[in-house]
């Protein structure tokens, strides 16, 4: 625990030491924005909730997740660093898992600082808030999905643009699992438990049961053996591969 | 303290076909500072990664303090400290949070991390840089940054992987001086290509090429294998006559002049230095210089490693 929080704290001051906190938070808070208010047509709809707001986020994340977790571990083979964590007195599981917590926390925190949108929308009207909190909690567990996913990915190679274009590919097809297009190709020779198993592994499915302000248990169970998954694998990743 | 020990059993690392370490079994104990030799791509640091717990081995075993380092690898981990390859850190984090951080992992919390990082600046002369991002450091000081990172929660156990590269002569001095100063109570391991070193600091020498174990021998039982081991040099006057007196003496095995300096090689068991300065002084030769080889170590390097390529 002690080992993890250190990790996990090493790594936040890291982001901020760095222009990369910052631009990322910039980054992230005008695409929120536009896509709110110029494509979602936040004002027009002349309903008061925020559900434009929530319904990009899976597509912000695509790219924005990818590209914090696309150093977690390229970086570290990169510059040798790796050689230095694991040979301190800390398991593989305790590294992998303080660097996801950080990153985790450091979405959060950009995450959290869309609250004018939330101001907004209750000066507006009166939308109901319970709905509201179970999106940001749905979308923050979504993240960490994606998270979990780019930084396996970062785990297989040192090379960041590598591990990035990876994460996209892999985030794409949970995003999309459910989706007439993935599930057509499984159509006509798979069995149907099957393919409602892949169906059942979309990110936009329990996203938006969540966000609608459902907060079910199997949504919750989901997203979380999402990560623990994941997480296994980017420590396999690492005991098999640490030389490469 | 008898616990103190490495035991390297038949210890192996393949990369696909390349055999990187072959077998390599080998015993350490207190007091003990070894030196690994070897050319370029030998396996020294592969050898070091697998000790220190970072690699598992493909065959074999090794045992820190009797920790098996794959089955017991946090136990073997927290009685050593270890200086990678190139001195890695994390350059964005100044010195001291970089110190603090390792100290937090090494088991030290809040006070006694801070007061364990100060001490580590202190010992490598850090102390004018400790707010600076490791990365803007000249390499000198990332060296001594992974020093002090190695050596600061005061391990029983060192490896150091090549750890005087990169510092000015006066560094190098206060680290060998350092190494020294902690040596009597551990095991330290180091890798280096400056030859001298090994003679400065270690009582125990290893040479290791394309993964094998050549030659385990104390550095001046390594020098005793040079072949100028005993030799006498000379600069004289008129070298080449007094090149054919010299081949004369009983004693002398061989004589050879190389730019301007004559070289005379003794006979198995026989003493030189004292027949050689009778005959100048009978001779009454010009001698400008006179002195008796030690022997040289980059020579008896490159014997055992080229000997054993071709
Ligand atoms: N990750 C890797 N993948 C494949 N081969 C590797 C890898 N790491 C090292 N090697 C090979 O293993 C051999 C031993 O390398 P090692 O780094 O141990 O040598 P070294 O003795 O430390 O050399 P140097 O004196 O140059 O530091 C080399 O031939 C090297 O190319
Ligand atoms: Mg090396």
């Amino acid at each position: 625990m002690k080992a993890t929080s250190n990790v996990m704290r090493r790594e936040l001051s890291g982001y901020f030491s760095t222009p990369v906190a910052w631009v990322f938070i910039v980054i992230f808070l005008v695409m929120a924005g536009v896509f709110t208010f110029y494509i979602g047509n936040f004002y027009e709809r002349g309903s008061s909730d925020l559900d434009p707001f929530f319904q990009f986020h899976p597509w912000m994340y695509l790219f924005l997740v990818p590209a914090i977790a696309m150093r977690l571990w390229a970086e570290e083979r990169r510059s040798g660093t790796i050689e230095l964590l694991l040979t301190l007195p800390l398991t593989t599981w305790q590294a992998v898992l303080g660097k996801f917590l950080a990153a985790w926390l450091f979405i959060g925190l950009a995450l959290a600082l869309t609250f004018p949108v939330w101001i907004t929308v209750n000066y507006l009207g009166n939308p109901d808030n319970g709905v509201i909190a179970a999106g940001y909690i749905g979308s923050w567990l979504m993240a960490g999905g994606f998270l979990a996913i780019g930084s396996c990915m970062s785990a297989l190679t040192r090379n960041q643009v590598v591990a990035f274009i990876l994460s996209v590919v892999v985030c794409f097809a949970f995003l999309l699992s459910g989706l007439p297009m993935i599930t057509d190709l499984f159509s006509g020779w798979a069995p149907q438990s099957l393919i409602d198993t892949i169906a059942d592994f979309s990110f936009l499915a329990h996203f938006s049961t969540i966000s609608r302000g459902v907060i079910d248990l199997r949504d919750l169970v989901y997203f979380t053996l999402v990560i623990g998954f994941w997480l296994l694998a980017n420590v396999i990743v690492l005991e098999l591969r640490k030389a490469n | 303290m008898s616990d103190l020990s490495i035991e390297a059993r038949s210890l192996s690392k393949h990369y696909g076909q390349l055999i990187a370490v072959d077998q390599l079994s080998f015993e350490v104990g207190a007091g003990e500072v070894l030196g690994f030799l070897g050319p370029n791509g030998a396996g020294k640091s592969t050898t070091m990664k697998m000790l220190t717990g970072f690699l598992p081995p493909t065959a074999g075993s090794a045992l820190v303090n009797g920790h098996d380092i794959v089955e017991n690898s946090l136990a073997a981990r927290r009685c050593m400290g270890y200086l990678p390859e190139g001195a890695p850190a994390y350059g964005e984090m100044p010195v001291r949070a970089f110190l603090e951080f390792v100290a937090r992992s090494r088991g030290f919390d809040g006070k006694s991390a801070v007061r364990e990082a100060d001490a580590a600046i202190d010992r490598l002369n850090l102390s004018s840089v400790p707010e600076q991002p490791i990365e803007t450091l000249s390499k000198g000081f990332k060296r001594r940054v992974g020093l002090a990172q190695a050596i600061l929660h005061d391990p029983r156990v060192l490896i150091l992987d090549e750890p005087t590269d990169g510092l000015d002569p006066n560094q190098k001095h206060e680290v060998r001086d350092l190494i020294r100063d902690m040596s009597s109570d551990k095991i330290i391991i180091i890798s280096t290509h400056i030859l001298e070193e090994v003679h400065a600091l270690c009582n125990r020498a290893m040479i290791i090429a394309d993964g094998r174990l050549l030659v385990d021998d104390t550095p001046d039982g390594l020098i005793a294998r040079s072949r100028y081991h005993e030799a006498v040099t000379l600069v004289v006057e008129h070298p080449e006559q007094v090149a054919s007196a010299l081949s004369e003496l009983p004693q002398a095995r061989k004589v050879e002049l190389r730019e301007g300096e004559l070289t005379v090689f003794p006979r198995e068991g026989a003493k030189l230095l004292e027949v050689i300065t009778d005959a100048v002084r009978e001779n009454a030769w010009a001698v400008s210089e006179l002195r008796l080889e030690a022997g040289r170590l980059d020579e008896v390097f490159r014997q055992v490693t080229q000997g054993e390529m071709s």
